[in-house]
């Protein structure tokens, strides 16, 4: 029977290398796989993209991220209050593409179902149309929003079954169930797991299908 | 003449809001109307960071670092509470299912022009957007909170906004520690205003043009508009 629960940290980030897409769960503290973090600055890997809603604030959040000069490229919604960030972004040493939350996660969902993107009326008429493609539906402006996708996803699951099913808990559902779906290995750090069987079909969130390793953390 | 309070702005907002309402509340000034909202309202509060019926901050100690709100602050779920992802959540206000949101701003234009995510002023800072685009272009109705001028005393409602825009053409209510506004296609027309003040007066604050509504009403210390 499939099983995906990984023995340890460095097994559940097995393979990530420079110069790859990296989707990292999470707002604000909830859903952020704290522990996959830990493991990936271990490989010492560098020259990442991340895609994530903020940018880190201290401790062991994405700032250890920046801190140790991993990301080369961040995509992501609110990189505020974000020292370690802020002080590379000044200097020119890290580069921002900034898009509106909603924008966001829709892009991750677009390259996590197989589509070539999505029209959105998020930002027209603002300095986030610039450079984009306007498309009128139903005498409506729209802007032509393109998929991301990634070769990892990093997500923080509450429980998950041995196969790789998962649950959230509470408001740390966030990006992390949209991200499942959108990277080539998807990894979860999730603080149960039980048997198939266990989790309640109509509760699952996300289904297995999308899930390739699971840490106990 | 005494401007409101920011509890008795926040109040003057809550009465407004339409009962059973779906209502996000932007993260800042506008958080202070859940607290004066009164239960028999039944509004209920979307956190776009995937809650529907939040409730209160939690008693000290009780706090749960996985359930918090737009603003990252500690909060409880109200009974019949449900928590969602984010694509789902920017699908309810993208989607015309929330029927008002209430933000701050910087600058609010005569045509509902408005600009509150980033002042424009370039010190190297990096800039940081939220959800605040997307839930005010999806909002059914967006309502502005804010203080009826700059610390400095420049107007905020202004001919046209100076700061980069959040969106265009959405603003439908403001309310400010001065006065009620509502943004109409013949302009800004101020529907009620604080004990003491003049229309003259509160133009010389305002850059816009502003029309008196026709039974202009006055807004007490309370925040009750009457």
């Amino acid at each position: 029977m499939r099983n995906v629960v990984v023995p340890d940290a460095a097994a559940a980030v097995a393979g990530i290398s420079d110069g790859m897409t990296v989707m990292v769960g999470g707002f604000g503290g909830a859903g952020l796989p704290r522990v996959l973090l830990k493991a990936v600055l271990e490989t010492g890997v560098r020259g990442l993209t991340v895609i994530s809603n903020n940018a880190g604030t201290s401790g062991d959040d994405l700032s250890s991220w920046f801190e140790a000069h991993v990301v080369d490229k961040i995509i992501c919604s609110y990189p505020r209050s974000a020292e370690a960030f802020t002080e590379q972004y000044r200097r020119g040493d890290v580069e921002l593409e900034l898009v509106p939350q909603g924008t966001l996660v829709e892009r991750i969902r677009a390259g996590g179902a197989g589509l070539g993107g999505f029209l959105c009326p998020v930002g027209v008429g603002t300095d986030f149309a610039k450079g984009k493609e306007v498309i009128e539906v139903e005498g409506r402006k729209h802007l032509l929003e393109l998929p991301l996708k990634a070769d990892f996803a990093l997500v923080r699951a509450r429980d998950a079954d041995t196969l790789g099913n998962l649950n959230f808990n509470k408001t740390a559902r966030n990006h992390c169930a949209v991200m499942t779906t959108a990277a080539r290995v998807t990894v979860a750090e999730a603080a149960r797991i039980v048997k198939p069987g266990a989790m309640d079909p109509e509760a699952i969130v996300t289904p297995c299908i999308f899930v390739n390793r699971i840490l106990k953390a | 003449m005494t401007p409101l309070s920011r509890n008795a702005l926040a109040r003057m907002v809550a009465n407004h809001l339409p009962s059973e309402s779906f209502v996000n509340l932007g993260i800042g000034a506008p958080t202070m109307v859940a607290n004066a909202l009164d239960a028999s309202q039944g509004v209920i509060l979307h956190s776009e960071n995937g809650l529907l019926n939040v409730g209160p901050a939690p008693a000290e100690g009780e706090e749960n670092h996985d359930l918090i709100n737009a603003g990252k602050q500690p909060v409880t779920t109200l009974p019949g509470a449900s928590f969602f992802d984010s694509s789902l959540s920017f699908s309810m206000m993208r989607g015309g299912h929330i029927d008002v949101a209430v933000l701050g701003a910087f600058q609010v234009s005569e045509d509902g022009d408005l600009a509150n995510w980033n002042t424009g002023r370039d010190d190297g800072a990096p800039p940081a957007v939220g959800g605040a685009v997307d839930l005010a272009v999806g909002a059914s109705q967006i309502w502005v909170m804010m203080e009826h001028t700059t610390r400095d005393g420049a107007p905020r409602i202004v001919s046209r906004c100076t700061m980069p825009l959040t969106a265009v053409g959405v603003v439908r209510r403001i309310f400010t520690n001065l006065c009620l506004i509502t943004v109409t296609d013949a302009g800004l027309v101020v529907d009620a205003m604080i004990d003491d003040l003049e229309l003259k007066d509160l133009q010389a604050l305002t850059e816009a043009t502003l029309t008196a509504a026709p039974a202009l009403r006055t807004i007490n210390s309370d925040g009750i508009v009457t």
